[in-house]
């Protein structure tokens, strides 16, 4: 777990006071390529993604913002056709160098995907699925309980712990893969949609909970739902089709004061 | 502007009435073989439990329907059977599931386009050539290592059929391991598991029931195997812990009366009927066990 607190003093030094709010950076990534095959899916990315925040990847289909989440925890690994060129970097370490193992990496790097994917498992069996592959299978109730009441389920599964994750509905189980993912503890949250399969009030408590998070962990949300990224993130960054980055910035800026003309199209629906 | 006819009843013609006469005839032809099975051995095992009543039948551990003084206890040559399932099951399950493991998760597409049409031919091979195989080239093989192996041996009979089993088990099971939506995959890998952890506790126990119903084909049909046994395991029916030593299955000695010369209507000729209706039962009962555990499979993904 080298990949761990590397820079923890300086950042809790910084966050116990008020005064400084400048963020540290946690993940970096620098001239990414990635192809699939012979189509590039992201083009020259260099982006600076900071610690504590919730970042939003927003664009349209295609434009390579689900690629570029990938790329941060390796999962394009288990796709033999991607190919990925360039640099990301972890608290400073490159994660494409050679001595890093991919599982390690993942291990600090949790993910929630598009569609709801409990395992067929017991509600309890599912929070602790993580804890138990890493070997922090210590007071393990305690962990589930405590990653359960972060995702906001607690209340609603507490009796019935040992019934099956795929009895829930879809949003409970949503925020079981969501306490599934935080249970061990990861630096970084990457989230690809979490909320596109689910009804409106089921996606309003995910992102209340993702604003949560934001306190302890570093959030990076896949969305093509605009007015998510406006509610939800401090930092947005427009994919555009073709796997281009086209602009990155402060929320309130990017939705209020595009810099490009296409962004402001793509925000107000002209295109996309 | 023209009517449009839509009550012409020429469109549905008589071809279709008759197609679909033609289809249930043939859909009800398995149903009647079937019935028409289970009529001739109750048929044929009712005049035989008249002389020898079910008890001693079903609790009988003496086998003697040929040889003087006749005694007719099941018992000997069911564990004979057993013996043959247990044996075959030892070596396929593992090996089966092994396999299926590795042709899921681990192999690559190279490895799976040799690997699965072998299976498949194992699976072709006619079950006279297993029992050729045991006779000729395992029971010697036993017989270096292990000296007081006999001519026929259950060890050899249940080596074969757990070779015969094997595609069944592996190529089932790996039917559910794939059908595991990567979904779940995605779901280990992301939470730092490695390859094996995923294909431990996240594929097999989300494919169990699929691996479960596969295991109960395999052995239903290691219960009714016949030919393979017949030559390698002999035609001695005993209760015995000696895997070396020749015993007798159900199969087998139905194989030996019915190229026997017992003359029909002897109790010897019944007696088919009863053991015949005894093993159908016990297949049956696997197949039943089989379909419920997919049909819970089934509930998983639903």
């Amino acid at each position: 777990m080298s990949l761990e607190n590397t820079t923890q003093p300086e950042t809790e030094s910084l966050a116990n006071d008020p005064a400084i709010e400048t963020p540290e950076t946690i993940i970096e990534t620098r001239d990414l390529n990635v192809w699939y095959d012979e189509t590039q899916a992201l083009r020259d990315i260099s982006m600076e993604i900071p610690e504590r925040k919730v970042t939003a990847l927003i664009g349209p289909s295609g434009c390579g913002k689900s690629t570029f989440l990938r790329c941060v925890n390796r999962m394009n690994d288990l796709i033999d056709a991607a190919r990925v060129e360039g640099e990301v970097r972890l608290q400073g370490k490159n994660v494409y160098d050679d001595d890093v193992d991919p599982v390690a990496l993942r291990r600090a790097v949790g993910m929630v995907f598009q569609e709801p994917n409990p395992f067929p498992k017991s509600i309890y069996d599912n929070v602790a699925y993580g804890l138990r592959v890493q070997g922090k299978d210590d007071n393990l109730d305690e962990k589930v309980e405590t990653a359960l009441r972060r995702a906001a389920l607690w209340d609603e599964v507490s009796d019935q712990l040992d019934s099956s994750g795929l009895d829930l509905s879809g949003g409970q189980q949503q925020r079981l893969c969501i306490a599934r993912a935080i249970a061990p503890d990861p630096e970084v949250v990457l989230m690809d949609e979490p909320a596109s399969a689910l009804d409106p009030v089921a996606t309003s408590k995910i992102e209340d909970l993702i604003e949560d998070l934001a306190s302890e962990y570093t959030v990076v949300i896949v969305t093509h739902n605009m007015q998510q990224a406006a509610r939800i993130s401090d930092r947005t960054a427009v994919f555009l089709t073709g796997g281009e980055l086209v602009e990155y910035g402060d929320t309130e800026k990017i939705f209020e004061n595009p810099e490009h003309q296409r962004v402001e199209d793509y925000i107000t629906g002209k295109f996309g | 502007m023209s009517a449009i006819d839509i009550t012409d009843d020429a469109v549905t013609d008589r071809a279709t009435t008759v197609a679909r006469g033609v289809f249930f005839a043939c859909a009800v032809v398995t149903v009647l073989t079937t019935l028409g099975i289970i009529l001739v051995l109750v048929t044929g095992a009712v005049p035989f439990f008249r002389d020898v009543s079910p008890v001693t039948f079903f609790t009988g551990a003496d086998w003697s329907p040929l040889i003087r003084p006749y005694s007719f206890g099941v018992l000997e040559i069911v564990w004979g059977t057993m013996m043959i399932v247990v044996g075959s099951a030892l070596v396929a399950l593992p090996i089966g599931v092994l396999t299926a493991i590795y042709l899921s998760e681990y192999a690559g597409e190279r490895v799976r386009r040799v690997v699965k049409p072998t299976l498949e031919i194992l699976a072709g091979i006619p079950t006279i050539v297993y029992g050729f195989f045991a006779i000729s080239f395992i029971t010697p093989q036993l017989q270096r290592v292990f000296p007081e192996t006999g001519t026929f041996n259950a060890a050899s009979a249940a080596i074969v059929v757990g070779i015969m089993i094997l595609p069944m088990v592996s190529s089932l099971s790996e039917d559910a391991m794939s059908a595991v939506p990567d979904e779940l995959r995605n779901a280990g890998y992301g939470l730092g598991a490695t390859k094996f952890e995923v294909s431990t506790t996240v594929v097999v126990p989300s494919a169990l029931s699929g691996i479960l119903a596969s295991f109960i084909l395999a052995i239903s049909r290691a219960i009714g195997e016949t030919m393979a046994v017949a030559l390698a395991a002999g035609m001695n029916p005993t209760i015995t812990l000696d895997v070396f030593s020749e015993i007798q299955t159900m199969t087998a000695y139905m194989v030996q009366v019915a190229t026997g010369d017992v003359s029909a209507g002897s109790i010897q000729y019944q007696s088919l009927f009863a053991v015949g209706l005894t093993l159908f039962v016990m297949t049956l009962a696997m197949n039943l066990l089989s379909q419920y555990a997919r049909s819970r499979y089934r509930e998983v993904y639903d």
